[in-house]
């Protein structure tokens, strides 16, 4: 198995780089190392969501579904678990978002907002690669 | 690689060059800015002096250190009307502050019941990830709070007319108007009013450890046998969604192309974009004084259960991350501009309109929070911050070291008992909040203040070591 996400020195936040086989993998991949900031622990799968994003540019889109995932967080309770059915197209994606109630983990950090600091979407080789600074 | 050059003790210059509008000044000793060169500080302090209406420096403070745009210890004032307004300049975390309490507590009786005292604070006030307030506000309350402030705490029984007039523009910033705010950050603001949250925010009860200035120190009404309270935090998830919006609506409606880095979009300050952002974040400002003030009132609840003569009274409320009107002196003429404070205090001095009667003669106190386990400061506005640093100083230690890496240098635990050993009882959410936020990945806040002082950017009037610390 290949390395879905790596976490690198960042001063006073959090920085991480996911990849992927697919952009839709790696945007997936870019929520698993956030929410594992949040929860070391594994989540189930109790609850269904699903979510539109639209943005200026990939970097918008990505910002704002990491976004919507501290969003369901804090207003829903919702803990992400897995993003399945996931597609990007145009300035479009939408997934549908599985979790649980927040409240049945012992939840590690908070992760205040996303950042477009050092944001980068890559694709080299056919292997795309996200950096992310998520404010803490 | 960005060029420095060292003016002055504390002092150095980045030269003007390239897009830079104005120079940059970063205020440090040799040994804080071995540190600051070690990020991109320096290259956030130049990217600042690149963006329109920039008045006189874009400057950071000695405990600066990168963030994402400004850099965190950033502070710039901006023309008002050929000037711009950050989001970033402001930061994510609006109207984070701090406020010192003072009491009638002696130190050995607060000792006695320490561990009980910190059990009841941990229980009394909502702390901690995913963790939302024991109150629920309804929308129509959030507006209150949103464009009433403090005055809405005294309607509701958290706070007297003292702890308003203590409190950075009066508990009130004008200007809010929450028809600029998203229903998004609505959502996020109405679970949240009256918690700590987590990350760097705590609770500490503190005593004197030594006393700079006696007779300034009376003033702030500091008696070195009674303990004293500190409190850490901001405007949760409500400022954090705020921020979010408008750099969003800002670069769909302005752009990016332009700027060296995303994070320093911005819009006109007069423009509708400005002026929503400005209305928006002044509610989040509101918010986070309210936050505070909820707090202080389970502060004060708590003491009363074990000190039911307790007297909890305020010394002052001072926001870090902020923007706002402000009127200085700029080559010899008085004028108003837009000033950005990111990681930054308000240090005025003597005479300012802006600060309470009651200490109008001496000066404001700026409060210095240190890490957790290390000391705290209280310091004082002055003259010479309005002359050289728009009347702004440090707002803490700043970090040093990564969280990741903190994580891998500390073991909670051991840290707990490094803080026993001095002295030191902390209750926390988990290891893993304890030793992120261990003393070690902070800059030494001695030194921070130190600088201020020798600057004359704040001066040293009290040292405060911790008791008890509770974290989220």
């Amino acid at each position: 198995m290949y390395m879905k996400y790596k976490y690198l020195e960042h001063t006073a936040d959090i920085k991480f780089q996911a990849f992927g086989k697919s952009l839709e993998e790696a945007f997936s991949n870019s929520a698993y190392a956030m929410i594992n900031i949040i929860c070391e622990r594994e989540v189930k799968s109790k609850i269904k969501k699903k979510i539109k994003i639209s943005g200026i540019d990939s970097n918008a889109i990505l910002y704002k579904f990491l976004e919507e995932i501290i969003f369901l967080l804090n207003t829903e309770n919702f803990l992400l678990s897995k993003v399945s059915g996931i597609t990007i197209k145009g300035n479009e994606l939408k997934a549908e978002l599985s979790g649980d109630d927040l409240n049945n983990y012992e939840l590690e950090l908070d992760v205040k907002a996303v950042t477009y600091n050092e944001m980068f979407i890559k694709k080299e080789k056919g292997e795309f690669t996200i950096q992310v600074v998520l404010d803490i | 690689m960005t060029e420095i050059k060292k003016i002055k003790e504390n002092v150095w210059e980045i030269l003007k060059e390239g897009n830079m509008l104005v120079p940059g000044r970063i205020f440090a000793s040799d040994k804080l800015m071995e540190n600051i060169k070690n990020d991109k500080t320096l290259e956030q302090v130049k990217n600042v002096s690149c963006l329109s209406g920039i008045k006189s420096h874009s400057f950071a403070m000695p405990d600066s250190h990168q963030g994402y745009g400004f850099s965190i210890g950033g502070v710039a004032a901006f023309d008002l009307n050929k000037g711009i307004i950050s989001p970033g300049g402001v930061g994510y975390d609006i109207n984070c502050g701090v406020r010192v309490l003072t009491s009638n507590i002696k130190i050995d009786d607060f000792l006695k019941k320490r561990t009980e005292i910190l059990e009841r604070l941990y229980i009394n006030i909502p702390s901690g990830v995913g963790k939302g307030a024991k109150i629920r506000i309804d929308k129509k309350e959030l507006r209150e709070i949103c464009e009433n402030g403090v005055d809405w705490c005294i309607e509701n029984g958290y706070a007297t007319e003292e702890d308003k007039e203590r409190t950075e523009e009066y508990g009130h910033m004008k200007g809010a108007d929450f028809n600029s705010v998203s229903d998004r950050a609505t959502k996020r603001g109405m679970p949240q009013l009256g918690s700590l949250g987590a990350g760097n925010h705590f609770l500490e009860v503190q005593k004197v450890e030594e006393i700079f200035d006696e007779k300034i120190a009376e003033s702030f009404g500091v008696d070195k046998d009674n303990i004293l309270i500190m409190l850490h935090c901001g405007s949760r998830g409500f400022g954090h969604q705020i921020a979010s919006d408008y750099i969003q609506s800002m670069e769909e409606k302005y752009g990016f192309e332009n700027l060296p880095d995303r994070e320093l979009i911005c819009a006109p300050f007069k423009s509708e974009l400005g002026q929503n952002y400005y209305k928006a974040m002044c509610c989040a400002v509101n918010y986070a004084f309210c936050n505070r003030q909820m707090i202080t009132h389970w502060i004060r609840e708590t003491f009363k259960e074990f000190f039911p003569d307790s007297e909890l009274r305020m010394i002052y409320d001072v926001a870090h991350n902020i923007a706002k009107i402000e009127e200085h002196k700029i080559n010899n003429k008085t004028e108003e501009v837009c000033i950005h404070r990111k990681g930054a205090t308000r240090s005025f001095g003597p005479g300012r309109k802006e600060i309470p009667d009651v200490y109008r003669k001496i000066g404001q106190p700026v409060l210095i929070p240190g890490s957790m386990g290390t000391f705290s400061y209280i310091l004082v506005g002055t003259s010479k911050a309005e002359e050289i640093s728009f009347g702004s100083t440090a707002h803490g230690a700043g970090r040093v070291m990564s969280r990741h890496g903190a994580l891998r240098e500390f073991k909670g635990e051991e840290i707990k008992k490094q803080l026993e050993k001095q002295d030191i009882k902390i209750k926390a959410g988990g290891w893993k909040s304890i030793a992120e936020e261990a003393p070690g990945v902070y800059k030494d806040i001695n030194e921070v203040v130190k600088v201020s002082h020798e600057l004359g950017i704040g001066n040293l009037v009290v040292k405060l070591k911790p008791l008890a610390v509770m974290k989220g």
